[in-house]
């Protein structure tokens, strides 16, 4: 709803380096139109780490593609915008946005290491990254690029001289973390960069990334489904449900105070060494993107809910610092 | 004294081109029964641990040692000595969607056991237990039965193949990774159910996962497995809480708790030596960051008390010879 | 499934060529005398008329009566060679794949061996030698199968060892089935697109190869098949004679039989493809 994205910004008062606002996505399939992304606010300075949270079919995956303009078809963006200091990447030339990929803005896709090309040397995949996207093509300066980042994921600089196969998981993680890095990006997102990572090798590369992210003084999204993670390297958490954003806060609010059903129930149900033998799920089942309920999406499972839920949609209710929740419980009037 | 199942020396090879790969490496232990207990089989990928599941549920065959069931080798049990065999071992697997065969609906995965091992029951009666097993892990048979796989979600398809474990009933489940393909919001509800067919219906679980946070919540005794053999094993609070080989403590270290009051502090650092020794020598010797000259000989697997078994030479004055089951 | 055929173009369009022809033989053979598409039945030479729907060759056929026998007859070796090299292909290729071992290498070795083996060539050496009047439509089968069973026996095996290693199977064995009741009952059931699009393959392949054989005149020389007529035709040589019409329909039938199975084909190809397939 329109209304959702001028109240926010009207009166969130951030000015953040990244601000998303209003973006929407849906798919269109034989089963019909699926709405991925609803009108999604979001807002983070330079330096902050943001964890983007959520089940399967909660759009977080969609959230950063959308963000880099990587939606194909039959998916498309229905609007909305966003603005990395100052440019609206959603309303830019196919060729402005491709200068800026990397540059400006970078991704690390899910199962990043299985795409490195097996036949390349790493030193051949970070020039052919690097000349993708930016125009100058001295080698020179590329390879100094190229070194920079390497070491920046503390790997040696012998590693530009192999392939692939020679690398463990982590390590070919790591580089693509570096490919990620090359042009020293505004805002990295990175979309599940552990998942096929054993736990050793997963705090390694968590660390590293925010090393690296601490280095440059970009903005980290870690997009992923694994509540621990963001407890241990993030600085806020935004949750996200059948396609919207439910809350945002810093991570100690989500974990110790969360505000939002759904938030409180995802929290409880985690298994810490606190409430062992204490299972608490969430009954029923995500809402279908293709119909998805009236009013607050959360509503037929959530133990709080009451008559206004089933028909208005929330507003987010703006706390301080590009935080909020969209919830009647903590209704905006 | 019945035992449900013996493992006795169990050895697995591999063959990757010329070179031999240990993927299980002298592995023993009784599994009793009574009473029921979970005991979780934890490991990364590597360490064997879906190698020793597919071997206890007869899918594949050791190189050395045997699976002894009910005094028999498995592999050589006459027909009806093998089907309560196979009755009374059966699985919950990974990945919710393999399971399913793509031809038949959903029913198809809960008839085929109702019919092989109850023979005796009617069709009414048959369509009764499928009803009661889907209605046991939250599940509405109205909404299940005879829809086909992928019209369901992920979560709704592993809890069928739990239901087709409370089917069966068996005396040992082999759950290997249950939740990890599930969202976390339904974890809960299906480590819950596994929870209750231990209550209930008295089943064994041995539960496979490299996730010791839901190992912690759910089993009573754990055994850590790296590369192939077993590197501590006890009861699980203790092993959790206070770990004393290396590569427990390294993975204890590691793990992402969802909970602020417990960050990754201290990080342990291996100590990566690319040289490989022989495989005599300890299997952890080429990260272990406590390594010394004794471990390139392999250390025994020693109880330091009772319920708390590991094998490093850290320890080789205080512990004493006991067998791994008497711990778990 | 009226959706996925408006997808599924090729299989929309060949299935309705194959019924076109269907109806046209069917109805070909209710209302014609066979024995017209004999010779010495009618009036020789005759261009189209209204009588004579495709007009009369040298030797006094029917055209009409020849293409309907002729195309009823060519289904038949169709039918025919390609049952058989299918289920040669389905037994070879399942025993081989399941069981695996030795058995597999030997069937495997034996298919690998005669692939590469040009099967124009050894089908012309058998059907030259054998007497002309035992050439009937039988042995014209035969021919063509003895040489075209490996392709099957080869993708069936393909999709069963990969089937095979799919953990249903596992459950499967978990359940209590034993090895026969894998095989039938989860795995063939999946097979079912696979083994169409083959069994269609080798339709495809008997038709033509039945074709090239009749038209090189290696065929059964007194039956009205196609390609018959189309040898008949040149060594009268029709064109140069004006008898335009004799070796026309003959040619245009083959076109449309290997075109609808040729599409019927690609059709299947693509439903038998798990990403490209829909579902309901």
């Amino acid at each position: 709803m329109r209304w959702q994205t001028l109240e926010y910004a009207a009166r969130s008062k951030m000015n953040g380096m990244l601000q998303i606002r209003d973006l929407s996505v849906s798919y269109y399939t034989d089963m019909g139109r699926a709405h991925a992304l609803n009108h999604v606010n979001l807002e983070l300075r330079s330096g902050e780490k943001l964890g983007l949270v959520g089940e399967s079919g909660s759009g977080k995956s969609t959230m950063g593609l959308a963000m880099m303009r990587m939606i194909k078809p039959p998916g498309r963006i229905e609007g909305g915008a966003v603005t990395i200091g100052g440019t609206d990447l959603l309303s830019l030339s196919d060729k402005e946005m491709l200068k800026s990929r990397l540059s400006t803005i970078s991704y690390i896709p899910q199962g990043a290491m299985n795409s490195l090309n097996p036949v390349l040397k790493i030193k051949r995949q970070m020039i052919d990254a690097h000349n993708a996207h930016r125009e100058n093509r001295n080698t020179d300066t590329i390879m100094t690029l190229a070194r920079e980042a390497i070491t920046s994921v503390e790997l040696g600089e012998h590693v530009l001289e192999m392939f692939p196969h020679e690398l463990s998981g982590g390590m070919k993680q790591r580089v693509c973390i570096a490919i990620g890095i090359l042009l020293q990006p505004q805002v990295i997102i990175a979309d599940e960069p552990t998942s096929a990572l054993d736990v050793v090798t997963q705090r390694q590369v968590i660390e590293t990334l925010n090393k690296v992210q601490a280095k440059i003084g970009s903005a980290l999204i870690l997009i992923g489904h694994d509540m621990g993670l963001m407890a241990q390297s993030m600085d806020k958490v935004a949750v996200m449900y059948a396609g919207e954003i439910v809350e945002v806060n810093e991570v100690e609010t989500v974990f110790n105070a969360p505000k939002h059903p759904y938030t409180q129930s995802l929290i409880s149900s985690l298994p810490r060494l606190e409430n062992r033998g204490k299972f608490q799920g969430i009954p029923g089942m995500a809402p279908s993107l293709y119909q998805l309920p009236d009013g607050c999406k959360f509503h037929p499972r959530c133990p709080k809910h009451f008559e206004r839920c089933t028909s208005e949609i929330p507003l987010p209710q703006i706390l301080e610092d590009g935080n909020y929740v969209a919830c009647h419980l903590h209704g905006a009037s | 004294m019945t035992s449900i199942i013996e493992l006795r020396g169990i050895s697995k090879l591999y063959k990757v081109g010329k070179k031999e790969v240990r993927a299980l490496n002298n592995i023993s232990f009784n599994l009793e029964g009574e009473p029921a207990k979970i005991i979780t089989v934890a490991g990364e990928s590597g360490s064997g641990k879906t190698t020793l599941a597919s071997i206890m549920l007869g899918l594949i065959k050791p190189s050395t040692g045997n699976v002894v069931y009910q005094g028999e080798d498995i592999h050589h049990l006459s027909s009806t000595e093998y089907k309560e065999f196979r009755k009374n071992v059966q699985a919950v697997f990974q990945d919710p969607f393999a399971v399913f065969n793509p031809f038949y609906p959903v029913d198809h995965l809960l008839e085929v056991p109702i019919r092989k091992f109850n023979r005796q029951l009617k069709k009414a009666q048959r369509k009764k237990l499928m009803e009661e097993a889907l209605e046991a892990v939250g599940l509405q048979p109205r909404e299940i039965l005879g829809r086909y796989p992928h019209q369901l979600s992920g979560g709704q398809r592993q809890r069928i193949n739990v239901a087709r474990a409370i089917v069966i009933k068996p005396k040992l489940l082999v759950a290997d990774e249950p939740v990890s393909m599930v969202d976390a919001s339904l974890r809960a509800n299906i480590l819950e159910a596994l929870v209750s067919l231990r209550e209930n219906y008295n089943v064994n679980i041995i539960y496979i996962t490299h996730d010791l946070t839901t190992a912690y919540h759910v089993s009573d005794s754990i055994i850590v497995l790296y590369r192939g053999s077993v590197m501590e094993a006890g009861s699980i609070i203790p092993v959790i809480e206070t770990p004393q080989h290396p590569y427990t403590r390294l993975l204890i270290n590691s793990i992402p708790w969802p909970d602020l009051s417990r960050k990754w502090d201290n990080q342990i650092h291996e100590n990566p030596d690319i040289q490989e020794i022989g495989e005599q020598g300890c299997r952890f010797y080429s990260r272990c960051p406590e390594r010394m000259d004794s471990c390139l000989q392999a250390p025994r697997l020693l109880s330091l008390k009772k319920g708390h078994l590991a094998c490093c030479h850290l320890f080789q004055r205080e512990g004493a010879e006991s067998p791994l089951t008497d711990h778990l | 499934m009226y959706n996925y055929l408006r997808r599924n173009l090729s299989l929309a369009i060949g299935l309705g060529l194959l019924l076109m022809l269907v109806l046209f033989t069917a109805n070909g053979l209710f209302t014609i005398d066979v024995k017209d598409a004999y010779p010495l039945s009618v009036r020789p030479k005759q261009p189209p008329s209204f009588k004579y729907l495709f007009g009369t060759d040298f030797f006094g056929r029917d055209l009409y009566a020849a293409m309907v026998v002729g195309v009823w007859q060519t289904a038949l070796i169709g039918l025919i060679a390609g049952a058989a090299g299918t289920l040669i292909g389905i037994f070879l290729g399942f025993v081989s794949a399941y069981f695996g071992g030795i058995v597999d290498a030997i069937i495997k070795f034996i298919c690998q061996m005669l692939t590469p083996i040009p099967p124009f060539l050894i089908q012309v050496i058998i059907a030259s030698s054998i007497d002309k009047r035992d050439v009937t439509i039988l042995t014209m089968a035969t021919v063509v199968f003895l040489l075209s069973w490996m392709a099957p026996t080869l993708v069936i095996r393909a999709q069963v060892l990969s089937m095979r290693e799919r953990q249903f199977v596992d459950v499967a064995k978990l359940s209590g089935m034993n090895n026969f009741e894998i095989i039938f009952k989860e795995i063939l059931p999946n097979l079912i697109p696979f083994i169409a699009a083959a069994f269609v393959a080798q339709v495809f392949y008997a038709v033509f190869a039945a074709f090239y054989l009749a038209v090189i005149g290696l065929g059964p020389l007194r039956e009205p098949l196609l390609g018959n007529t189309i040898w008949a035709a040149q060594s009268q040589s029709a064109f140069f004679n004006g008898w335009w019409w004799w070796p026309m329909g003959p040619a245009l039938a083959m076109v449309f039989i290997l075109g609808s199975l040729a599409l019927i084909n690609m059709g299947l190809d693509e439903m038998a493809n798990p990403r490209i397939r829909s579902k309901e």
